[in-house]
């Protein structure tokens, strides 16, 4: 008996039933769970059904990729007329300048290449000596970018700022807004955080009215009013008004981001560098701010996010970024009528950096998050 | 016996703050004024009279829509310009931040619904149109789909007496027929709102007594829309209705909704919803299931749990984030200026300006204006913070 007992085995686990796993039950759980979620499945494969097929039909199957002339896209109307984005392209990525002048075009390749050399190890978590990448892209990348792209030295021919466009400029009025506006934005949260009545006064006057005001009026104001604000003889041409404008309203919103970083630092840390000894220079730039900034890249991303879709408003006051050249382009005697395309090859650009900027400030916001609770 | 130690002034924290918020004031002040100095030296330099009496001057140009201020071509002045473009600033604020609650709380809801499909349809909603500046949608909608796609006005879509053609939607507006009759109606109404008031507050009490509710919501509903339309006819129906009709070009009379406020206000709907939609999905994620578990512990049925516990817990996160997005959407609306709708910066930073050059006084009274939306929002938002921590305790 003892025996019996000694040998005794749990009999194996029996396979769940075939209607609880693989595919079929997935498809019943999550597409037909219950009368509702029946009728929901039914409605949304009906509507694909109904304007999928048309769409990918215009956008792929029928649409013209190749060619030079509008003839070609209007002989064949049932499909997209990718063949004037191809005819377009320099245009709509590097403005009227380079579109004009191909030989030109290998500066602004060459700056987008050292670009996102520099950008993409700084995403990658393993990447050793990120500092050095840091500074390379804040500081060195700047001026390659005024070398290559504005020229004037080396034998390359000057591209004035009036001549830039298209997602150039965007990338630019983007790049010099984050680029000014981030150490300006530090600023200001710090005296945010201030202890000093008047500093705090000053900065929160300054934030919230760059908060409360639409860029577009702030555009207007840099456009209209900002030679006014300067002694005769000091111009600037409407490019550098735009980034001036777009500075200023991105370091508001920017210090938000970084009094979020500052805010969710633990007391016991300021009072540690106190004791420490640390006075108040060495206690923020040692201590303080490598934790804060740390914290709040995902929030900087996001309002960087956001400034990269505002910078299409520079449209509004005559720019050719590259939602002005895109309809520009598409509202040429050559090529008038495809606004469609026109509009959502710009829109696709736009969206791919926007996502995946968006999706890489979710990924660090899940990690820090992860962070903080071990 | 030692005595204290002096500290030097200049290392003493106290005399150092106020030394340095000294600088820091005169710095500001200084520079306040020099560039007020420039800016005068270069009005006159330049022959510029700034002034406000321009605000009296007739307008020379034509504003098209304006549905409560009158506007009339060759008699009004600029001043009217600026409040009809306060106006239409409200109005189209007003109609997006309505669609866009309802469109985000939907598609919010949907992003967490079961059924798979249909919460992937929601992201890729989310993340298509939240991704794409809103300048090249306000132009997309309007430039590329509404305007060539709708009809001319003698072809218009009829619906009804509604008429929908590329020039926008016209429909027809009531009229006050017999103002007396008018009068009488709307003072049996405002009476039945109070009695259906008075009757929400018992039931109110009653359940609060014995358990037992009535569908209020409904009583009160089905009696306001019944009793009104009986009050109207006992009136003497006293409304006339304005209706639009075809004219050799165009429809006459009735109302206009342009179609620039059309696909601005399409634009700005799914573009922010798109916002609140996450807004939604954060807030009723962060009540924590065991809320859930606990009322049906109790007893309590799936629709009282999501209506008694869910959802104002959820409230709380959504509501603050989303009044945001409302000032934002108010902000957003001053891209009207890109299709042409008539709100305060295209009509009054827009052409007003290039009329005027009043650069200084108009750009200042526009940014006063938004200036002020967003102190009246975010003072909104403080009282509804302290009321929702309040509650907490």
């Amino acid at each position: 008996m003892i025996d019996d007992l000694k040998t005794f085995t749990t009999l194996p686990d029996r396979a769940p039933p075939g209607s609880e796993i693989g595919l079929i039950a997935w498809i019943r759980q999550n597409l037909f769970g219950s009368a509702g979620s029946s009728i929901t499945t039914l409605i949304l494969v009906c509507l694909f059904l109904m304007y999928l097929p048309p769409f990918v039909e215009w956008a792929l199957i029928n649409a013209n990729w190749v060619g030079n002339e509008r003839s070609i896209c209007d002989a064949n109307k049932a499909g997209a007329c990718w063949a004037f984005i191809g005819v377009r392209m320099d245009q709509i990525l590097f403005g009227l300048y380079f579109g004009a002048n191909p030989d030109q075009v290998w500066r602004p390749v060459t700056i987008f290449i050292i670009f996102f050399t520099l950008l993409i190890p700084l995403m990658i978590d393993k990447t050793p000596r990120k500092d050095i990448l840091g500074i390379l892209l804040l500081l060195v990348f700047p001026a390659l970018f005024y070398v290559l792209i504005y020229g004037g030295v080396f034998g390359i021919p000057v591209a004035d700022t009036t001549q830039w466009g298209g997602f150039l400029l965007t990338f630019a009025l983007a790049f010099i807004g984050i680029l000014f506006a981030l150490p300006i934005g530090i600023l200001l949260a710090l005296g945010r955080r201030s202890e000093m009545p008047v500093i705090r006064a000053i900065c929160v006057t300054y934030i919230e009215f760059w908060r409360g005001t639409p860029l577009i009026t702030i555009l207007f104001m840099a456009s209209v009013m900002l030679p006014l604000f300067f002694p005769a003889g000091v111009d600037f041409d409407k490019v550098v008004r735009a980034m001036i404008g777009i500075t200023l309203f991105q370091s508001a919103y920017t210090a938000e981001a970084v009094r979020g970083g500052l805010s969710a630092i633990p007391k016991g840390q300021y009072e540690a560098a106190m004791a420490l000894g640390l006075g108040y220079w060495k206690r923020t730039i040692f201590i303080i701010l490598p934790q804060a900034l740390k914290i709040s890249i995902p929030a900087i991303v996001n309002t960087f996010i956001a400034l990269f879709k505002d910078t299409s408003l520079v449209s509004i006051i005559g720019l050719l970024d590259l939602l002005n050249m895109a309809q520009t382009a598409s509202r040429s005697l050559e090529w008038n009528g495809y606004d469609i395309e026109g509009y959502l090859f710009a829109g696709f650009i736009f969206w791919m950096f926007c996502f995946g900027m968006s999706r890489y400030s979710q990924n660090l916001e899940r990690k820090l998050d992860t962070d903080r609770r071990n | 016996m030692t005595d204290r130690v002096r500290i030097p002034l200049h290392r003493d924290p106290k005399a150092r703050a106020i030394a340095i918020q000294l600088i820091a004031l005169f710095l500001v002040v200084y520079g306040a004024y020099s560039l007020f100095q420039t800016t005068v030296g270069n009005l006159v330099a330049r022959g510029i009279q700034t002034g406000t009496s321009f605000f009296d001057e007739v307008a020379p140009f034509n504003i098209g829509f304006s549905p409560l201020l009158d506007f009339k071509l060759g008699e009004s002045t600029y001043i009217e310009v600026f409040f009809i473009g306060i106006q239409n600033t409200i109005l189209v604020s007003i109609l997006g931040i309505v669609a866009a609650t309802v469109l985000g709380f939907i598609v919010g809801v949907v992003r967490l619904s079961p059924n798979w499909l249909a919460s992937k349809v929601a992201l890729c909603y989310i993340e298509i149109f939240r991704n794409v500046p809103l300048l090249l949608q306000i132009m997309f909608w309007n430039f590329a789909i509404f305007l060539p796609s709708l009809p001319a006005p003698k072809n218009s879509i009829e619906i009804g007496s509604f008429y929908l053609n590329a020039r926008g939607l016209h429909m027809p507006t009531p009229i006050i027929d017999n103002s007396s009759g008018f009068i009488l109606w709307a003072l049996t109404l405002a009476l039945l709102t109070f009695g259906l008031f008075i009757f929400a507050r018992r039931a109110k009490v009653r359940f609060e007594e014995t358990g037992r509710r009535l569908p209020v919501f409904w009583i009160n509903f089905f009696a306001f829309v019944f009793c009104g339309f009986i009050f109207y006819k006992i009136c003497g129906s006293p409304l006339a209705f304005d209706i639009p009709v075809l004219g050799r070009f165009n429809f006459k009379g009735g109302g206009q909704l342009p179609l620039p406020l059309f696909s601005l206000w399409f634009a700005l709907t799914v573009y922010t919803a798109a916002f609140i939609a996450e807004n939604v999905r954060a807030g009723i994620q962060s009540v924590s299931h065991g809320q859930t578990e606990a009322s049906h512990a109790l007893g309590m049925s799936r629709r009282d749990t999501v209506r008694l516990v869910v959802i104002p817990q959820a409230l709380r996160v959504i509501i603050p984030p989303t009044i945001s997005q409302f000032l934002n959407l108010t902000k957003n609306s001053s891209l009207a200026v890109a299709v042409g709708f008539e709100e305060i910066v295209a009509v009054w930073a827009g052409i007003s300006l290039n009329q005027t050059g009043q650069a200084l006084i108009i750009i200042a009274m526009t940014i006063a204006v938004y200036e002020c939306l967003s102190l009246l929002t975010s003072a909104f938002l403080n009282w509804y913070n302290r009321r929702i921590q309040l509650s907490e305790l």
